[in-house]
């Protein structure tokens, strides 16, 4: 029939053959793996609605290694709806910060006092709070610890946000407002592009930071009471009360490969697409992932797109009509009267709370406690500059050769990563079993301990400051016979300052959180303690003395403002304004 | 035109910026301009002449401190709908296509999607991208990019098209050749906007492309005069009127005391409260040059043979004229007998000649060593010296001054700079 012209999309025979021709087996895997994820998430989600009444019935954790994909499960499912609310959070809060100048004023500095509070010392206020709000449902115990989870990923991701939003080109701001970009295209198609990268990284390493938050949330003893959610954390737990070596060594090997998945089927992908999100214009290599390959070779997900495109082209109307840059926008006038009672009545609220936060704990414990809780404070802060000083000294040369040495640093890099995210909380058993053994002190042994999870950040962010020493630099250094001590001091030292400062500053806001389970750790039902603010909140959470949980967090809250306000600030302009390659 | 109505129009336009000290920069000061229907305008200026915040004031993008903008005679609030604006670094989304980025303004304005996709490629196709619409920005040249951000104007058929300097991030190449596309399809007459507002420094591009020339002057910015181009187009860069008029605005520009219009006779000694941004390397190399063309050089021709722009060249040609190490007159640039010295001096005498021209004709030198041996360790801090320029000149401004001024210093071995302890030392404090 050469006259007839064939229906591009005809009978339902002709869409049956095509649909069969275009389907690959990729599509069999994307599928399946994602029906496969649904099933999970569905099972493992109804299992928290369970009713429970503490502390009569808790639910019991299993040292059944075969329980351990459940736990897994849990514990994964806790990470990923802290990270959604994380990255609610961080648009919220980010937008108003950054384009309200009278709410910036207070959302700023809040957000970096919120960034150096202790999150694991107010757990205590959380659990008790989220399982009155629940009415004793398992759902309290899932909130709280949640929310301890959200508490650490965040603020990072907020204040990423939060600059990628100042840092837009002006020209661009300017080309948005003036095609008349309602305030949802303006987020969908600059704003947000503009801080993918940034909120991606920063998402893939507070959620790496998560996992602390997670084993040290699922299973807390607070107000005399022990509180337990199933999961990893809770199963090493159980582990550590039973001496069971072996439970222990499961859920390592769990968490690891745990760590692995999500990082190559979840965080990879991401950072892959943040990619093409990249501010300058010139071209560059296009970095291949094999998750994304796969996605890309299925048709499965481009069938949905285009099946999907004419409904989010309506959403995408819809809400663009709804923020339409309005015609008359209401020019700033009286501001500066305004502007007065703004900073007043915030002024007034903040030396309110402050006097009450004051009163509250002079009234309940007296001044004595306060001078007491102060030189605790200072113990862990010695102990906190000193590990990283001794982390400095050892992974300094280490991760300088692994960073000039490219083959090397591809390879040892994602190991890194994975250490960094590796809660370090997994590995305090052995350690403490090494410190019963061997009669260490826990004043000594907790420097260990916190530097477990602290070291990493150190270590990545030198290799990655040694990678970024221009060739030509370390050409010239070779070829006029810079070596040793000298070629420390005039390239390597100077080159890898800035990211040193960087991953210290990181390391050491790690290391204070890490003090409150660091400083107070057991192995049956034997319990070491050092002198330290860490142990002073870890044990007035545990016997619900409120009076102490609030100036132990406060005090060490003053402590890590002061010290990053000394130290690490100055210390961070100086390397912007010196040891930058322009 | 039958209507008398301007497009747009400036009226009395004064814009001010708080200073840090205290106290306020007045960028723009009393300014009107009209642009009619059918006009190229180009408004011409060195860089503090506050065209491109004339520009933004136009579009809605800033309000002015003082003075109306009126479109169509009627007051102008917020983002002007009936104007598009190309970009200097052309402001491209890089994750949207060519096409996307081209509908951008449409579909903001709700136009429906397969009618948008039409009118981007109509645009795409007028500005020579037809088959590109797929491409992401990344994989065009710089010129290809621009093209898009004139396609992206094109499409929402503006009212005036404003056009931000626009070939000044391109090569020297392909921006005459953009140039001269933009040029022709403003000729064939079927162009997709009413009028043009170019704001550029180069001032060929201004005689090549206006038909009026706006000249702005500096500290603060006014409108120092207008000039009519009425040269028939397609316009010869070799024609001698053309030549004559880009010689004139040469010379109107290095000379901001000459009346806009008229040929300028006398050449009166430039005198600045501000220093031109040179450094004095760029100084010494302009006054080498010179000497090696035989003393005296046409100042378009020399910007033409260095391809640099009157921003780039004439801080150098100031800073000689005030260092006394040259004259300009006529838009003609010649060395004077000190200037032929410094320029044939071996690298001793050359620091030497500098710094007594600099104590002679740099009052603010002259200071700032009264200050220096004054204090009985003869150093000043650069916080000191930022807090007087901050009285004079905005914060960005003040550091460019003393940017400048610790230049000449060092290179006149007046004194040195620790740029660690943000410290000015004489130079014998320094040695002992």
């Amino acid at each position: 029939m050469p006259f007839m012209k064939t229906p591009t999309w005809g009978t339902p025979e002709r869409l049956r053959s095509r649909f069969l021709a275009t389907f690959r087996p990729a599509d069999l895997a994307v599928g399946l793996g994602t029906l496969a994820l649904l099933y999970v998430a569905a099972r493992v989600g109804a299992e928290s609605f369970v009713r429970f009444h503490p502390p009569d019935v808790l639910p019991q954790i299993s040292l059944d290694p075969r329980n351990l994909p459940n736990y897994a499960a849990r514990s994964t499912l806790r990470m990923f709806i802290a990270l959604i609310f994380s990255t609610l959070f961080t648009f919220v809060y980010g937008y108003s910060a950054a384009r309200s100048p009278k709410a910036e004023r207070v959302l700023v500095p809040l957000l970096d006092i919120l960034q150096s509070v202790p999150v694991l010392g107010f757990l205590s206020v959380t659990v008790t709070a989220f399982i009155a709000l629940f009415h004793g449902s398992l759902l309290g115990l899932e909130a709280a610890s949640i929310f301890a989870i959200f508490t650490g990923q965040a603020w990072n991701m907020t204040f990423s946000f939060y600059q990628s939003l100042r840092t837009v080109p002006s020209e661009l701001e300017e080309m948005a407002t003036l095609y008349r970009l309602s305030k949802w295209e303006r987020f969908t198609r600059l704003e947000l592009p503009v801080s993918a990268i940034g909120l991606v990284w920063n998402g893939m390493m507070s959620f790496g930071g998560g996992w602390f938050f997670l084993a040290a949330s699922e299973s807390i003893s607070v107000l005399n009471r022990q509180y337990t959610l199933p999961g990893l954390g809770s199963y090493v737990a159980a582990a550590i009360i039973a001496k069971d070596m072996r439970a222990l060594a499961w859920a390592i090997g769990t968490m690891i490969i745990l760590i692995l998945l999500i990082d190559q089927f979840f965080w990879k992908p991401l950072v892959n697409m943040a990619d093409r999100y990249k501010l300058e214009l010139s071209a560059g290599e296009e970095q291949r992932f094999w998750v994304v390959d796969l996605w890309r070779s299925a048709s499965l997900p481009r069938r949905i797109e285009s099946w999907t495109a004419p409904l989010w082209h309506t959403i995408d109307r819809w809400l663009s009509v709804r923020t339409a840059p309005v015609e008359d926008p209401p020019h700033a006038n009286g501001s500066r009267k305004s502007d007065l009672i703004f900073n007043a009545v915030t002024i007034i609220f903040i030396v309110a709370l402050l006097a009450l936060g004051t009163h509250f704990v002079l009234h309940g414990v007296g001044g004595k406690e306060v001078a007491h809780a102060a030189i605790l404070g200072v113990a862990t802060g010695s102990r906190v500059l000193a590990l990283i000083v001794l982390s400095t000294v050892v992974w300094t040369p280490i991760g300088v050769a692994i960073g000039l040495n490219p083959r090397l640093a591809r390879l040892t890099q994602p190991l890194v990563q994975i250490a960094a995210s590796f809660p370090a909380n997994f590995l305090f058993p052995f350690a403490t079993l090494g410190f019963i053994k061997l009669g260490i002190t826990l004043n000594w042994g907790s420097m260990l301990l916190m530097a477990l999870g602290a070291q990493w950040y150190l270590l990545f962010n030198v290799i990655g400051g040694a990678q970024a020493i221009p060739n030509d630099l370390r050409e010239m250094a070779t070829s006029f016979g810079l070596h040793g001590w000298r070629r420390w001091k005039f390239l390597l030292g100077p080159s890898i300052f800035g990211t040193w400062v960087t991953g210290a500053i990181t390391a050491s806001g790690g290391a204070w959180n890490a003090s409150i389970v660091a400083e107070l750790v057991s192995w049956g039902n034997t319990t070491l303690k050092a002198d330290g603010l860490g142990a002073y909140i870890a044990d007035a959470t545990s016997k619900g003395d409120w009076p102490r949980i609030v100036l132990g967090v406060g005090l060490m809250s003053v402590f890590v403002v002061t010290l990053n306000r000394l130290v690490w600030r100055p210390l961070y302009a100086l390397a912007q304004r010196r040891y930058q390659f322009a | 035109m039958e209507t008398t109505i301007a497009l747009l129009e400036a009226h009395q336009i004064t814009k001010t910026f708080p200073l840090p000290a205290g106290g306020q920069q007045t960028v723009l000061e009393n300014v009107s301009l009209a642009v009619k229907t059918g006009e190229v305008v180009a408004l011409l200026g060195r860089s503090g002449s506050g065209k491109s915040t004339l520009l933004r004031i136009l579009a809605g993008l800033i309000d002015p401190s003082q003075g109306t903008v009126l479109r169509m005679g009627n007051p102008l609030v917020g983002p002007n709908p009936d104007v598009a604006m190309v970009f200097q670094s052309f402001a491209l989304l890089p994750w949207l296509t060519v096409q996307e980025n081209a509908e951008l303004g449409l579909i903001a304005r709700g136009v429906d999607r397969d009618e948008a996709k039409g009118e981007a490629l109509r645009a795409l196709d007028m500005v020579g991208l037809e088959g590109f619409e797929g491409a992401y920005p990344k994989e065009l040249s710089g010129g290809m990019r621009q093209r898009v951000g004139f396609a992206r104007a094109f499409v929402i058929k503006p009212d005036v098209l404003m056009m931000d300097e626009p070939f000044s991030a391109l090569d020297v190449l392909t921006a005459e050749n953009l140039r001269g596309e933009i040029s022709h399809l403003w000729e064939k007459g079927s162009f997709p906007a009413k009028s043009i507002l170019l704001v550029t420094h180069n001032i060929e591009e201004a005689v090549l492309l206006a038909d009026r020339i706006v000249i702005l002057g500096a500290n603060p910015g006014n409108i120092r005069g207008e000039l009519q181009v009425d040269m028939p187009r397609p316009r010869s860069k070799e024609a001698p009127r053309f030549k004559a008029l880009v010689d004139h605005v040469y010379t109107v520009m290095t000379n901001p005391q000459a009346a806009v219009g008229e040929v300028v006779t006398a050449q009166t000694e430039p005198r600045y409260s501000m220093l031109p941004h040179a450094r004095s390397g760029g100084i010494s190399g302009l006054l080498e040059i010179l000497d090696s063309r035989g003393g005296a050089e046409d100042l378009p021709a020399l910007a033409k043979d260095l391809r640099l722009t009157v921003d780039d060249l004439l801080p150098a040609v100031d800073a000689a004229a005030m260092l006394g190490f040259a004259m300009v007159a006529q838009g003609d640039v010649m060395l004077t007998a000190t200037g032929r010295e410094f320029a044939n001096a071996e690298v001793h005498r050359s620091h030497e000649i500098f710094r007594e021209q600099v104590l002679d004709r740099i009052p603010l030198m002259q200071t700032l060593l009264a200050m220096c041996e004054s204090k009985r360790d003869g150093r000043i801090s650069k916080e000191f010296i930022l807090d007087i320029l901050d009285e004079h000149f905005s914060a960005a401004e003040a550091e460019r001054q003393f940017d400048t001024l610790v230049d000449w210093g060092r290179y006149a071995q007046l004194f040195d700079y620790h740029a660690d302890e943000e410290r000015i030392y004489l130079d014998t404090a320094a040695t002992t």
